[in-house]
């Protein structure tokens, strides 16, 4: 495919695309949203590129491989489990505190915000792996 | 008891390093040495297990029945020993007979979250979660599978993935029916609210969509088929680790989930039970005699022994239920000892085809010894493993007078023996077929022989220290048969 358009707009979409997913997993918590819808919109924006123009350059821009994306979000996961077992004696409890922001409520941080960064991470990591395989013309 | 926790951690560590790193030399040694440190887990907890007794854990810190709990018993800990000791066994053999084109990295990665699968399953309480342990096995099996990345390979693959992603489905529809009728997926919760329920038939789709899932991950008689059309494609070294746990699983679940919650309709179920036993043992044991490729036989045997541990379930007497877990422990350990040997062979004489091999006994006596021992343990000969797991499960049947199963099972025993005799005869007793001799013939170092060596040892000292042996599975046996003492420990009363 090559549309003009689509080639332009995807240096911008891209971007965008990122913030929101960022905020998908910001909220996660409570709301609709979290680490894995995060981590695929996250992913998508990676490959938009890819579509835009042909999936060969989405492999040459993309210097990180995924398998990194992957062990960073599976490690996250890993130490997010500990901070429980070391602090309240159970392992993946949950250990909170509230980050203070001026002008609202503050921001509540957690263990288990860290494990939905981990999926966040991984699921990125699973994404471009699997764009990585089907743009393969082997 | 955070220590609960170790044999998932463990694998996921190392998974995620192998993850890290990917060299292939240095997974060389992580394999083994990592599934060393499983096994040390495993028998650290046993004997926790010995002092303590059942030990939980509430993750999270969410107590039980609202939260995800894991539960080491006896028939979990002795399950996460010989899974452990099969890992540890397999890794010594894969890093000997893996393929140039399978790197080792990306093998070891899914040997760990496979493992990592299989402790789940043994440890979990929680039968959502159940699910997902499976989800893991299931998944890192079929990357197992496929990745020599062959023709038949992939095709054997999607057959496996296919049939067992049936059973998944399954099993969740089971789980979202047996959630809505109970509210609950905790297990303890649910044999306290199901043992005491008198509507048990309502109970009934549950457990029969269970049934079904978990039949098609046990292999037992009509859904079998994905076993043997998927076990003969891969390496040899991922044949012997499914061989040694995944059907094993199967058959936990079911003991699980028939021995804990599904006992209120004992006079339908247990006799299905035993129906499919019978029937599973007749068909696995008549088609391994017909088949001539060693890997085949060893499938289709695989499928035979399933219908006794499945037996010992049916039967449902705590002898029965000891005698199903002391086969379910030596047919892990047998079982995968006769693929490594089928290994080996093919590793001297480049095929798997019996009718092309022979003269082996004269060639290498060490591997003919290092055969019979487990071949003869699952036959059932004294004084090894296998007779004493036969022999439980035969008087069991005595006893509560189910003398028909008692008969197949014996005439059963036959059709085995006549299976390992099959490939005694041909591998290693006849002469080399002249015309088939290949030129290059490998010669075994002593690295080799160790996977095997070890088995065989597990296996013959299994036999030779049968009464302790017999003690520990009386012990899971009446803690299956009663389980009150898992329900209380759950529950922390």
């Amino acid at each position: 495919m090559n549309s003009v358009i689509l080639q332009i707009a995807s240096k911008y979409v891209r971007w965008m695309l990122i913030i929101f997913s960022v905020i998908m997993l910001v909220r996660g918590h409570n709301l609709p949203g979290g680490g894995f819808i995060g981590g695929l919109l996250a992913g998508l924006s990676l490959a938009y590129k890819g579509f835009a123009f042909t999936p060969s350059i989405f492999e040459k821009e993309m210097k990180i491989r995924p398998e990194i994306f992957m062990a960073l979000g599976l490690t996250l996961i890993f130490i997010s489990l500990w901070p429980g077992a070391v602090l309240e004696g159970t392992l993946m409890q949950g250990i909170w505190f509230t980050i203070q922001i001026p002008f609202t409520e503050g921001y509540k941080f957690g263990t288990p915000f860290l494990f939905d960064i981990g999926v966040y991470f991984a699921v990125i990591g699973v994404t471009i792996l699997f764009l990585f395989s089907l743009s393969d013309k082997k | 008891m955070n220590s609960i926790a170790l044999p998932l951690l463990l694998p996921f560590a190392i998974a995620i390093s192998l993850l890290l790193v990917r060299s292939d030399k240095l997974s060389k040694w992580v394999g083994p040495l990592g599934s060393l440190a499983m096994l040390a887990v495993a028998v650290y907890l046993n004997f926790q297990l010995q002092q303590n007794g059942i030990m939980t854990l509430n993750t999270g810190g969410w107590i039980a029945p609202f939260g995800i709990v894991l539960v080491v018993d006896h028939l979990s800990s002795l399950m996460l020993m010989v899974s452990a000791l099969i890992a540890f066994v397999i890794a010594l053999f894969a890093n000997r007979n893996l393929t140039e084109d399978i790197p080792m990295s990306r093998f070891y990665f899914f040997f760990f979250t496979l493992n990592m699968g299989v402790n789940g399953a043994f440890i979990t309480g929680d039968v959502f979660n159940l699910y997902v342990w499976f989800e893991v096995m299931l998944l890192s099996s079929f990357v197992l599978i496929t990745l020599g990345k062959k023709k038949e390979q992939l095709e054997g693959g999607i057959k496996y993935l296919a049939l067992n992603i049936m059973g998944s489905m399954l099993f969740l529809a089971g789980l979202g029916l047996l959630y809505g009728k109970t509210g609950t997926l905790n297990m303890a919760h649910l044999a306290e609210i199901l043992r005491n329920d008198h509507h048990a038939s309502l109970m009934s789709t549950s457990m029969v969509l269970f049934f079904v899932a978990f039949g098609i991950k046990a292999a037992v008689f009509p859904l079998y088929f994905w076993l043997p059309s998927s076990y003969h494609t891969p390496n040899i070294a991922v044949t012997s680790l499914f061989a040694g746990l995944l059907t094993k699983v199967g058959v936990y679940t079911l003991i699980r989930f028939f021995t804990l919650f599904f006992v209120q309709d004992q006079t339908f179920w247990h006799t299905l039970l035993l129906i499919v036993a019978g029937l599973t043992m007749v068909s696995g044991g008549m088609a391994a005699a017909s088949y001539y490729e060693t890997r085949r036989i060893l499938s289709y045997h695989i499928i035979s022994q399933i219908g006794y541990m499945i037996m010992g379930l049916g039967i449902f007497t705590p002898l029965a239920l000891a005698g199903a877990v002391f086969f379910t422990i030596h047919n892990m350990i047998a079982k995968t000892g006769t693929f490594v040997a089928a290994g080996l062979i093919a590793k001297i004489k480049g095929t798997y085809e019996l009718k092309e091999v022979g003269g082996l006994y004269k060639q290498n006596p060490v591997l003919a010894i290092l055969f019979i021992i487990p071949a003869f343990a699952l036959a059932g000969f004294p004084p090894i493993s296998g007779f004493f797991a036969k022999f439980m499960l035969l008087k069991a049947g005595i006893d509560s007078g189910q003398y028909l199963i008692t008969a197949v099972a014996l005439l059963t025993g036959f059709l085995t023996l006549y299976s390992m005799i099959k490939i005694w005869n041909e591998a290693f007793l006849k002469k080399q077929p002249e015309e088939k001799s290949q030129i290059t013939e490998v010669k075994l170092k002593i690295m080799d022989y160790m996977p095997l060596a070890i088995l065989a040892a597990a296996s013959l000292l299994m036999g030779l220290f049968a009464p302790s042996v017999f003690e520990y599975v009386m012990q899971t046996g009446d803690q299956l048969f009663e389980p009150s003492a898992y329900i209380n420990a759950v529950f922390k009363k």
